[in-house]
């Protein structure tokens, strides 16, 4: 393959390939109103009295920039609440064969946990009627409350015999960080139903985002999100996750990815003089993370020069850990151009195909 | 499991004359605070010392909150022969160290001075204290060794006054911090630091390490040391983003930031990263007038130790011409146990010019000397 730019590679072949499969869609809880069907008396009293405000998490304004790519944004409401613009924008719009449907509203926020775990019940519930039912394109991550790691379990349980859900969802930041032992049901429970944990970009807020406190601009919460999942993924490795559940996959959405191969370089790096800290890390952090770690590919933190992706892929030293991702409907590119400027036909054909395939088993029974 | 502590120090030198080094990060420590600072504290603040100890916003009264890989975290060689601690005999450091490596610069970078002490009075005087301490037992005993100024920096007034007491002493040719500021350092409070430290022509040199109180994470206290080390990376990022995007840099042009300590490769993702996210939220950021890879360019120096290593050194070629190799300086952390050989880094192949600039000039031209 030689060295195309973007624009002569689109002229031969249109961005992404037919038939991707779109591993961080964004379908959006119009408001808290639409889950009051999916919970219980209670909760729906609790909701009507207390009068709950809506979840939506900070991570995400509303009208910001990056929460709706101008195209995708309705004149009124939030973006991604309707189903036929999914099909079309997302679905239609990059010929996806599938599509891994992660909701973001706010339940790992809530500082209750019966709360947090009505809300994460009634989301998937939501999901699976609202959206599930009636798209056959569509599949899902399934929301848990982490703030108690055994209802998340119990939710996983409850909702992986339905396996339109392919996924387990958790924010990057939360109480803990996320290797810890607190999470762990977590992990069995997805690694029991073989189920890939995805996590995503944002935070319960229980902790500043940067390790000297509050920012000033969102901008600068954005940014941190990249440093947060280095710590979180040396958290996985250094706590053993991997170790412990041989099967668990994890996939960090949202992420920006050109910074994992600095980050392992670094982890191994100081792995080589402390492992005697954590002996069950036996081999280097970054054959760990090509073994169980996963990543999609908005927002792509990259120059437009094509040639350094061909150099950042050259130190990821694997074609198996990028998933095709629109992050829809995230502002994140314009137009179709939903993959990196100089990507090769083979390496398009693994990320959009290969890799979610081999990643989510679930998917494969779409397929079969 | 034993550890066998192996001393032999008189046979630490490399074989041969090495090339001539910049060693951007030397941490010397006090024989004894007593001796050595008390003089230059007042008797207030001596028995303030000796009633309360250094209370940071950490646990311990004493010793880090992780401990450390290695007693001290110091090398097992770097112990001075009369049983001294490591980093504190000029003597020894210079028949271990600065002769056998060739330091031709050697720069102070002293880690326990009254940064990050949560009485803001006490940070100041302690600070200043080892300023003076750094010329009386290093700087004006071996003229190949430069000191920093320890700056109160929770208290910008008492860093202001600190800076200017020492500008145009050529003992001193930065300003140091410690990355984990209890605000991020683009935070306006700190701005006067960064205004007088431009003004001095002191480059703001900041280090991993520190004590704001925050998690390290953003998700917490991780459990393990090795993960507060590798936190020092995502700090580090955190404090360029920071000052970029808070307009740090615009607000005073002149100044030139130093990471030290704190790792170099994650740098050109960040740039990338920033101007990405610059671009898309220009209505937050008026203040930020060019793309953050640009100011990064422009602005930020790294010190390499202890240097990144992808099993492949070509990698690190992309690295090194990304960040630009003139904004690399060399750094061994002596007497510290990840200590970095200056013939045994893993360097990217480079002509004999911009090597030697890596290894000294680059330091030479940065700091004026």
């Amino acid at each position: 393959m030689g060295r195309n730019t973007f624009r002569e590679f689109t002229e031969v072949m249109p961005a992404p390939l037919p038939g991707a499969i779109d591993c961080d869609l964004h379908p959006a809880v119009p408001n808290l109103k639409a889950l009051l069907p999916y919970l219980d008396d209670h909760w729906r009293d609790m909701v009507e009295q207390r009068g709950v405000h809506e979840l939506d998490s900070i991570s995400y304004p509303n009208n910001a920039p990056v929460t709706a790519r101008p195209d995708w944004k309705p004149e009124t409401g939030k973006a991604g609440v309707d189903l036929d613009r999914v099909r079309k924008e997302a679905l239609d719009g990059f010929q996806t064969s599938l599509a891994i449907c992660n909701c973001l509203y706010g339940v790992q926020l809530l500082y209750t946990e019966d709360m947090a775990y009505a809300f994460a019940r009634a989301v998937n519930d939501w999901m699976a009627a609202e959206w599930l039912d009636k798209e056959p394109r569509l599949r899902a991550s399934i929301v848990v409350s982490p703030q108690n790691p055994d209802y998340a379990a119990a939710e996983i349980d409850r909702m992986a015999e339905d396996h339109r859900f392919v996924q387990v969802l958790l924010l990057v930041m939360d109480e803990m960080p996320l290797g810890r032992r607190r999470y762990w049901p977590i992990y069995r429970a997805a690694e029991r139903h073989g189920l890939p944990v995805g996590i995503h970009a944002g935070s319960s807020y229980r902790h500043s985002v940067t390790a000297m406190g509050w920012p000033t601009y969102y901008a600068e919460d954005s940014a941190a999100q990249s440093q947060a999942f280095q710590a979180g993924l040396t958290s996985l490795i250094t706590e053993g996750v991997f170790a412990e559940f041989p099967d668990l996959k994890v996939v960090l959405l949202e992420s920006g990815f050109s910074w994992l191969p600095a980050h392992l370089w670094r982890l191994g790096k100081f792995w080589r003089g402390l492992r005697m800290e954590t002996p069950w890390v036996d081999k280097h952090p970054f054959e760990i993370a090509k073994d169980h770690v996963r990543l999609t590919i908005q927002p792509r933190d990259l120059p437009a020069d094509p040639a350094v992706f061909e150099r950042v892929m050259a130190h990821f030293d694997s074609d198996e850990m990028l998933l095709f991702s629109t992050d829809y409907p995230h502002w994140q590119f314009e137009g179709d151009d939903a993959l990196p400027a100089g990507i090769s036909p083979a390496l398009a054909e693994k990320i959009c195909r290969d890799n979610p395939l081999a990643t989510y088993p679930r998917l494969k029974e779409a397929m079969a | 499991m034993t550890i066998e502590t192996i001393q032999k120090p008189e046979t630490a030198a490399p074989a041969k004359q090495a090339l001539a080094i910049a060693d951007c990060d030397i941490h010397p420590s006090p024989k004894s605070v007593e001796k050595e600072v008390f003089p230059f504290l007042s008797k207030h603040w001596q028995e303030y010392y000796n009633t309360y100890g250094t209370l940071l916003r950490q646990p311990y009264q004493n010793g880090p909150a992780y401990p450390k890989g290695q007693p001290d975290a110091a090398r097992r060689d770097a112990y001075v022969p009369d049983g001294g601690k490591p980093g504190t005999d000029l003597a020894f450091m210079q028949k271990q160290h600065l002769d056998p490596y060739n330091v031709q610069l050697g720069v102070l970078n002293p880690l326990k001075s009254g940064q990050g002490l949560q009485n803001p009075d006490f940070a100041g005087a302690l600070c200043s204290a080892v300023n003076d301490w750094q010329i009386a037992e290093w700087t004006s005993k071996d003229a190949r060794l430069k000191g920093s100024v320890c700056l109160p920096y929770e208290d910008a007034a008492l860093s202001v006054k600190e800076i200017e007491k020492r500008a145009g002493d050529p003992n001193f040719i930065q300003s140091f911090m410690l990355i984990r500021t209890a605000d991020p350092m683009g935070n306006r409070r700190y701005w006067p630091i960064y205004e007088a430290a431009a003004e001095a022509g002191l480059p703001l040199a900041v280090h991993a390490f520190g004590f704001g109180g925050a998690s390290i994470t953003g998700s917490g206290w991780p459990s393990y040391y090795i993960e507060d080390m590798v936190g020092h990376s995502q700090s580090a990022q955190n404090v360029v983003a920071s000052m970029v995007l808070e307009g740090v840099f615009e607000r005073s042009p002149k100044l030139k930031l130093v990471i030290v300590e704190a790792g170099f490769a994650w740098a050109p993702s960040l740039a990338w990263r920033l101007d990405r996210i610059w671009a898309q939220n220009r209505l937050e950021l008026p203040h930020v007038t060019r793309p953050p890879s640009e100011i990064m360019r422009e602005h930020v120096w790294y010190t390499t130790q202890p240097f990144e290593e992808p099993d492949r050194r070509g990698h690190l070629k992309d690295t090194f011409e990304w960040i630009g190799w003139d904004r690399l300086l060399f750094a061994t952390d002596y007497p510290h146990w990840d200590f970095d050989d200056p013939s045994r880094i893993p360097l990217p192949p480079a002509d004999e010019a911009t090597r030697n600039a890596f290894y000294l000039q680059n330091a030479r031209d940065l700091y004026g000397v």
